[in-house]
């Protein structure tokens, strides 16, 4: 589990451009939307299509993503579930 | 047709145009292609705002984030740009994932940041500015029918305060095509020599340049548009009455012309419009040209008024930019004239304020 949440953290820094943030810099329970790392609708767009890319994992209903994206830990816990590659 | 004022003005090139000094530490390229001199963005741009932007919106918010500082000007009524090609860094990546992914899994960051009004919405997005916005997408005339929309603007209203500005940036590959289709040199050349070239085809860079516009007479005021005109084609025989006659509808002659800025650029087959003027009409006139330094691109003209302005302001005219050997006290009516391969002429008088 501990290397899945390192590797998210690598993607999400990569996939969304965070400049000048670096994997410490994410807590595993930091909030990704609001007061953390501040991500924005686009990038929550962003993480729909990683999820479906790098782990098979397809979200039919977008509410889903408020729940699956509040943190690095919750997504990897998430990922774990129901990755299908 | 109603004044228009330049009240600030900046450039990003391949040249350190954003320093504050007026071409003295130059920098000597010797490719094909070679890119514009970054300047610090993050002394413009929120790290937040900038890590979705492209080189062409980074060089595009700054510059005219510059110009507006220099005009002292906070919010515009109008936010005009012009691109040759936009924001093609993206739209090649959104190409390159389209195709490696199978046309799956496509983000919407790169579509966003891929089209050629991108630069003109960042810009209002930043400001928060609802006023009228366009983007011009006419090859090399995009910058001047910027100019000219402003300029209309203007016309009816001389409140208006208006950003104009113009924008191209190199791609990974797509910028190689102009090698391909002969538009650029075949082989390494030294920027600095570019008019010693023997060949055809130019240097390519890329770059930002963007002004404020202004109608009313005022102590901001650095330079006065007097006048701009776009030919689509034109022969050199014609290109010749076309500015004589723009400058006689200036009610000026030719010796009231203190420089003519050209936009040679090395090409031996289409330098011959320039050259043809330099030594008829223009034999007594002190010649400049920019595009030995930051290279030719479509909005690549607009670096001449950053240029002219420059003048204006320093009273000085750097030895790089002199093509011949006359010398002028002080600058009052700068003539600009470009075309890129025969096509999109646009002749401009600039008056010192």
């Amino acid at each position: 589990m501990a290397e899945l949440v390192e590797e998210l953290k690598v993607k999400i820094i990569d996939q969304l451009s965070l400049e000048d943030i670096e994997v410490s810099d994410i807590g595993n329970d930091d909030p990704l939307f609001g007061d953390g790392l501040a991500l924005d609708s686009i990038d929550a767009l962003e993480l729909i299509v990683l999820l479906e890319k790098e782990y098979g994992i397809k979200l039919t209903d977008p509410k889903q993503g408020k729940e699956i994206f509040q943190s690095v830990q919750i997504m990897a816990d998430y990922i774990t579930e129901h990755r299908t590659k | 047709m109603n004044k228009c004022y330049i009240n600030g003005v900046a450039s990003i090139t391949a040249q350190p145009t954003t320093n504050g000094k007026f071409l003295e530490d130059i920098i000597s390229y010797n490719d094909i292609i070679f890119k514009a001199d970054n300047p610090n963005y993050k002394d413009f741009i929120k790290p937040s705002a900038m890590r979705r932007m492209s080189k062409s919106v980074k060089m595009g918010v700054t510059a005219s984030k510059m110009a507006m500082e220099q005009a002292r000007l906070e919010m515009p009524d109008a936010i005009i740009t012009g691109t040759g090609m936009g924001c093609r860094q993206d739209s090649e990546k959104f190409l390159e994932k389209i195709l490696y992914d199978d046309e799956q899994f496509l983000t919407p960051t790169l579509f966003i940041q891929s089209t050629h009004n991108t630069v003109g919405g960042q810009i209002a997005l930043g400001l928060q500015c609802k006023g009228y916005n366009l983007t011009y997408v006419q090859s090399s005339a995009s910058f001047e029918s910027s100019l000219i929309d402003a300029q209309l603007m203007l016309t009816e209203d001389s409140n208006k305060k208006i950003v104009v500005g113009g924008i191209d940036e190199i791609a990974k590959t797509s910028s190689k095509f102009h090698i391909l289709n002969g538009e650029l040199k075949q082989q390494p050349i030294p920027n600095l020599e570019l008019l010693q070239s023997k060949t055809t085809g130019t240097l390519l860079s890329e770059g930002a340049t963007f002004m404020v516009l202004d109608g009313e007479k005022s102590t901001k005021n650095i330079a006065e548009i007097v006048d701009i005109e776009m030919i689509y084609t034109a022969s050199i025989e014609e290109t010749k009455k076309n500015i004589e006659d723009f400058i006689a509808r200036q009610g000026l002659k030719i010796q009231d012309i203190d420089a003519v800025i050209l936009g040679n650029n090395g090409d031996r087959q289409f330098d011959t419009y320039y050259q043809s003027l330099q030594t008829s009409i223009f034999t007594n006139t002190q010649q400049l040209y920019y595009k030995h330094l930051i290279g030719d691109y479509h909005v690549a003209s607009a670096f001449g008024y950053w240029l002219t302005c420059n003048i204006f302001k320093h009273n000085n005219v750097p030895s790089i930019v002199k093509m011949n050997n006359l010398e002028v006290d002080e600058h009052k009516n700068i003539l600009l004239y470009n075309q890129y391969r025969g096509e999109n002429h646009s002749i401009a008088l600039v008056r010192k304020c």
